[in-house]
């Protein structure tokens, strides 16, 4: 591995940053698809060169754009995530893209707004919808109406394949819940025991469950960490049972946010970016002051890390997507804000320092080897 | 018939005025999409809806209607309707 890429998508297009592997020295790339508002952009492990942007305008219909070259160049899809006319709906955007298992190279999943799972099976090129989970029973209801969902629409996001098994997946839906197949999305159960809902709602209704970022383990598998509306939780299966660890945070910094982030070879580890959910919800940096927190023991306690924040009037929002974790060791950190700032750490969060700063909105942040 | 295309939409056609046939506007449409791979998808959504910024003149009238029908000579205008920042 000689360096890093972060692929940033925003509301105006996406951007690369390419570092070296000090990651001191940063070159910025771009702009992809300007004015196209790019949700997404992930390359594929599997091969080092595909990838996939998940873009629209204002004014066109959702598409997406592939390229075999690794963002030299670029090509529509041929059939982007569509709905059968039966189901009387239509594809806004999609908002997440995940590569599939290992074993099974040209599967993608794409979540989508209005909330659905689609599969393609040729590299992103043509898309499916996964019917075992955009008909099973209950789902209109569990997705909830127009008002349950995000400001721009609801969001199926954090679709997670287990390395260990492609017929395992997991996937969150704000609002909506999250849930779990292990028959490569035939079947579905819900996987909410444990996870709190707004005071006052009643846990029993999946639609009032919000959980906003999904992270496993490479190095465990079998534990998944999360950041949710209402707190930030761990589960190791076979447990069912999420586990609120977010209560070890600082009463005055609370543990809403968008974003979760894991240690690649450390299940123990993982790093949050909170966010004030006091009275209206502002959702920018706790009193105006920038910290990230990390746990070291699977979040038994968490650790604040701002060396190299300004020192205070920070009034950032980072969304779920934009915030990622290298494979180098020190573990690279990179977040990126509304404000259009991204921001880096080259020995796990401990300094950071500003890479990138006057970009449009920054929606997502993805880090990738180069 | 002439069909203007909008600046949005040029990354299909590579130019801002094309030709294109059809009985009905819907028709039209298909044969741009057959010409144009994917442009349909862009103002036309799976159930067969007008996207919600995109406009139709035919000969200046603004029509909704997909089934509007077209003759040869008439003068397509497919417009953008520009709204947000």
């Amino acid at each position: 591995m000689s360096g890093v890429s972060l692929l940033i998508a925003t509301r105006k297009g996406a951007w690369f940053l390419l570092g070296n592997e000090a990651r001191r020295s940063w070159r910025v790339e771009g702009p992809h698809f300007l004015g196209h508002v790019i949700n997404h952009v992930m390359l594929d492990p599997r091969d080092g060169k595909t990838m996939i942007a998940a873009g629209k305008t204002g004014h066109l219909g959702p598409t997406m754009f592939r390229s075999d070259d690794r963002g030299k160049s670029w090509k529509e899809a041929a059939r982007p995530p569509a709905f059968p006319k039966e189901e009387k709906r239509s594809v806004d955007h999609t908002f997440w893209l995940t590569p599939g298992h290992a074993d099974e190279p040209g599967v993608w999943y794409a979540g989508t707004s209005p909330q659905a799972l689609f599969r393609s099976e040729d590299g992103g090129n043509s898309w499916d919808p996964v019917s075992g989970f955009n008909d099973r029973p209950g789902a209109t209801k569990e997705a909830g109406g127009s008002q349950d969902g995000t400001p721009d629409g609801a969001k199926l996001h954090s679709i997670i394949v287990d390395p260990r098994d492609a017929n395992h997946l997991y996937l969150g839906m704000s609002g909506g819940g999250v849930h779990e197949s292990t028959d490569r999305g035939a079947t579905w159960k819900p996987l909410v025991q444990g996870l709190e809902v707004v005071a006052g709602f009643d846990a029993a209704n999946l639609a009032f469950h919000d959980p906003h970022c999904l992270q496993l383990c490479p190095s465990k598998p079998d534990r998944l960490y999360q950041q949710n509306h209402c707190g930030i939780y761990r589960l190791d299966r076979p447990s069912d049972q999420w586990i609120r660890i977010g209560k070890a945070m600082p009463a005055e910094v609370g543990d809403v946010g968008f974003p979760i982030t894991v240690h690649p070879r450390d299940a123990d580890r993982a790093w949050v970016f909170p966010m004030d959910g006091t009275d209206v919800w502002p959702r920018t940096c706790p009193g105006g002051v920038a910290a990230v927190y990390s746990t070291r023991d699977a979040g038994a306690s968490w650790t604040r890390h701002s060396n190299g924040f300004p020192a205070g009037q920070v009034w950032w929002t980072v969304k779920r997507q934009a915030m990622a974790a290298d494979t180098l060791d020190k573990v690279g950190l990179y977040f990126g804000t509304t404000s259009g700032e991204i921001w880096a750490s080259a020995d796990e969060g401990e300094n950071w320092s500003s890479i990138a700063s006057h970009l449009p909105e920054i929606y997502a942040v993805e880090a990738a080897s180069s | 018939m002439r069909v203007m295309i909008p600046s949005a939409l040029r990354s299909y056609t590579g130019a801002g005025e094309v030709s294109a046939q059809g009985a009905t506007l819907a028709e039209m449409l298909a044969d741009l999409d057959r010409q144009f791979p994917g442009i349909r998808f862009r103002i036309i959504d799976e159930q067969d809806s007008i996207r919600r910024h995109i406009r139709f003149f035919v000969n200046g009238e603004q029509s909704f209607d997909l089934a509007l029908p077209l003759k040869e000579g008439d003068e397509i205008y497919i417009v953008q309707a520009l709204s947000g920042g």
